[in-house]
């Protein structure tokens, strides 16, 4: 695996992996050229996966020396797809560098390291699975990412490596949700609240930062109005729980939707540029709601917390009594929960609106959002609590 | 959690869970169970290629070994049926069909409707076919256009793993009869599937690709095949689509219309003989609705109309092959590529 370490002053680019059951990426696209002096952030490449696509962005500054894979090529993850480097590395040493790498890999599946990538936690007699990356020397509390109504932990495909990089950071599934187990009691904000904080137990995170989407976000937020001395921050992604309004097509269209056409319509509200629904898209979310036990707990969790098109709980009153530092990304364009009910968080913390974007920012703006939240946790650890 | 197992475990695991989870639910056929009589789970061998192995100690009483006597046991697996349990009754080869088609034609797919909807018959069949392992015109058939053309049936014809278990579970929770198709070649055949129980509903095809230049209508086995030949076609330029019926009756047509019409070009691919098939029959349907769409005579990849060989090198000619397919997928396009051409 950890083939060819590169030389000072090189980088390598290599295949991201975006999910548990990413493989290899199709690089469709390259945005730089050879020579191009580019910044650390900077979008390289496309490319192109069962799921979604995404742009990678450069590591590091520094000119983009070879594109290894050209538009086309299939490269399986960890493989090489570029090389970044000083322009006073000699084009010998990028060459032998590409060379060395290219002998020695061994791509994961090839080298038998697939392994179960996801665990199960116990939590009032619940099975929660949960994914759990972590760097060699993780900073400051770990991260646990909440998904929304209907998700999963693989709605941050694009973001755990990336936040994964600094620390240590959890993803799970909720109940009645992705491989947990699917029963969601009542069903409401209370009960998953009190799931998460089983969940935190159960992994020994004293303390957390809490990253929640949609329906998530209400959780991490009552949860930390609750428990704030467990809560370091909340970062709320186009969170549920602000405002009464929530659009009832989405809320009801996945519950009842029962046949791909129906639901490829339900999933494109939550995107605005609507090819991100993919086939692939579409047929994991129906295998999901095809599982026994699925089809109720949705309908519990609506019924408690989504009933005729609005939200039964509000916090957004309860703001004030919110002692942890905030978060908020929403996307301007969002047709799930409309992005002026981030107003009263203003008063609270940072709010960024992003544009082009619907109710998926992790997904849709994934660089963007990544970049928000490192670099709102790193602020966090320099200041003195 | 989805894991990697074969079809034949997907099958075995679909029968588990759903005899755990309903007791009405019983396993009857010629050595389900195996060596019954003798102690031990060495002796119950589970079926004659181990299909339900590990349940007739598992659910003591609930599988049943029968003589030799297929309409004896179908019938009883009708009766049983009407009066309370839900039987899946296994006959070995489709080949063997022949024997208890009164129980099945007459009786089963007739119950329901004649007494008015007050008779059910949440009966299900399982049975192997298809050719490709020397097993000789007896035992290498594709029956399943003669239990499609009968109303009152329903026909699963699962390709893979997760489709026969999910399809399995669906056939067993369903009030009516259903014929269910086990590809004796896709049995070791691996893919994902959940360790939890779940359902496919009858009458979704499966889009297994996608494709904007000719649409391949495939079932069961066959459809590894074109999915192996549209690959060796978009090396070409040729971009197919591939329809998974999953189920013969009830039958997708409006998957295939779509697909149709975007495409405008069809290729069915059946390992069943030609006259009379399913291939004819999706043929026949496009033709009548989707004919101001079609840009080329639809082309049927079927088995010659003979029996299945016992020779090796001549089964190997008898299955429709990639190369079969590509090549009638060529003859809708003329040789043109690219979706507009």
């Amino acid at each position: 695996m950890t083939a060819g370490e590169a030389p000072a002053g090189v980088t390598r680019l290599g295949m991201p992996k975006w999910g548990l059951s990413m493989r290899e990426g199709k690089v469709v696209d390259w945005l730089v050229a050879e020579g191009d002096e580019v910044a650390e952030g900077t979008e390289l490449f496309e490319v192109e996966t069962e799921k979604m696509d995404g742009a990678v962005e450069s590591p590091a500054a520094g000119v983009l020396r070879r594109r290894v894979a050209e538009v086309g090529a299939v490269v399986p993850v960890g493989g090489l797809v570029g090389v970044l480097a000083d322009p006073s590395v000699p084009d010998a040493d990028v060459d032998a560098f590409v060379a060395a790498f290219q002998a020695s890999f061994v791509p994961e599946e090839a080298a038998g390291e697939a392994e179960t990538p996801t665990r199960v936690a116990e939590v009032g007699g619940r099975r929660l699975r949960y994914l759990e990356r972590a760097p060699d020397d993780p900073a400051g509390d770990p991260v646990v990412l909440v998904h929304g109504f209907g998700g999963d932990l693989n709605n941050w495909l694009f973001n755990t490596e990336k936040l994964a990089e600094r620390r240590r950071v959890y993803a799970l599934d909720l109940p009645g949700h992705g491989e947990s187990s699917k029963d969601v009691g009542a069903g409401d904000l209370a009960a998953f609240a009190a799931a998460l904080g089983g969940f935190l137990d159960a992994v020994d995170a004293a303390r957390a930062h809490l990253v929640g989407h949609s329906m998530g976000g209400a959780i991490a937020l009552t949860y930390a109005l609750e428990q704030p001395d467990r809560v370091a921050s909340l970062t709320l992604i186009a969170p549920a729980g602000l405002g009464e309004d929530i659009n009832p097509d989405y809320i009801d269209g996945f519950v009842t939707a029962e046949r791909r056409r129906e639901l490829k319509g339900v999933l494109e509200l939550l995107f605005a540029d609507q090819s991100h629904v993919s086939r692939a898209l579409v047929d994991d979310v129906l295998r999901y709601k095809r599982l026994d036990g699925v089809d109720a707990a949705l309908r519990q969790v609506s019924a408690a917390m989504y009933p005729s098109g609005h939200q039964t709980t509000v916090l957004a009153g309860d703001l004030d009594r919110l002692t942890v530092p905030v978060l908020a990304v929403w996307g301007s364009q969002d047709r799930v929960l409309p992005a002026a009910q981030a107003e009263p968080l203003r008063a609270r913390g940072r709010v960024e609106v992003l544009a082009d974007t619907g109710h998926s920012p992790h997904m849709e703006a994934a660089n963007e959002v990544n970049r928000l939240l490192g670099g709102f946790l790193d602020d966090l650890e320099e200041q003195p609590r | 959690m989805a894991r990697v197992i074969s079809f034949q475990k997907a099958i075995n695991e679909a029968l588990d869970q759903e005899m755990a989870r309903d007791p009405s639910v019983v396993l009857f056929g010629e050595d389900v169970a195996g060596g019954q009589g003798a102690g031990g789970e060495l002796d119950a061998w589970g079926g004659v290629l181990g299909v339900t192995k590990g349940l007739y100690h598992k659910y003591p009483g609930r599988v049943l070994d029968t003589p030799i006597s297929e309409s004896a046991f179908i019938g009883a697996a009708v009766g049983a049926a009407c009066s309370g349990l839900r039987p899946v009754a296994e006959l070995m080869f489709v080949d063997f069909m022949g024997v208890c088609f009164d129980q099945i034609f007459n009786q089963g797919a007739k119950l329901r409707y004649m007494f008015g909807g007050k008779a059910r018959v949440p009966m299900v069949i399982r049975t192997m076919w298809g050719a490709g392992i020397r097993a000789a015109s007896q035992h290498s058939q594709s029956l399943y256009s003669i239990f499609t053309h009968v109303p009152g049936l329903k026909v699963a014809v699962p390709s893979t793993p997760y489709d026969a278990k999910g399809l399995l579970i669906a056939a067993i929770r369903d009030d009516d009869p259903v014929i269910f198709f086990e590809n004796k070649v896709l049995y070791t055949v691996e893919g994902e599937v959940p360790e939890e129980s779940y359902t496919i509903p009858f009458g979704e095809a499966n889009l297994a690709r996608e494709g904007d230049d000719v649409t391949v209508v495939a079932i069961g086995r066959m459809v590894g095949m074109a999915q192996q030949a549209a690959e060796e076609l978009a090396a070409d330029g040729v971009d197919c689509e591939v329809v998974d019926l999953r189920t013969t009756s009830p039958l997708d047509e409006d998957t295939v219309y779509e697909s149709v019409e975007k495409t405008g070009r069809l290729v069915v691919v059946d390992e069943d003989n030609p006259r009379c098939g399913m291939a004819a029959d999706i043929a026949a349907l496009v033709a009548q609705n989707c004919f101001e769409e079609l840009r080329a005579p639809v082309q049927m990849v079927t088995a010659p109309h003979t029996p299945p060989p016992f020779t090796g090198s001549l089964e190997d000619l008898y299955v429709p092959s990639a190369e079969r397919i590509a090549e009638a997928v060529r003859k809708t396009t003329g040789g043109r590529v690219g979706a507009g051409a």
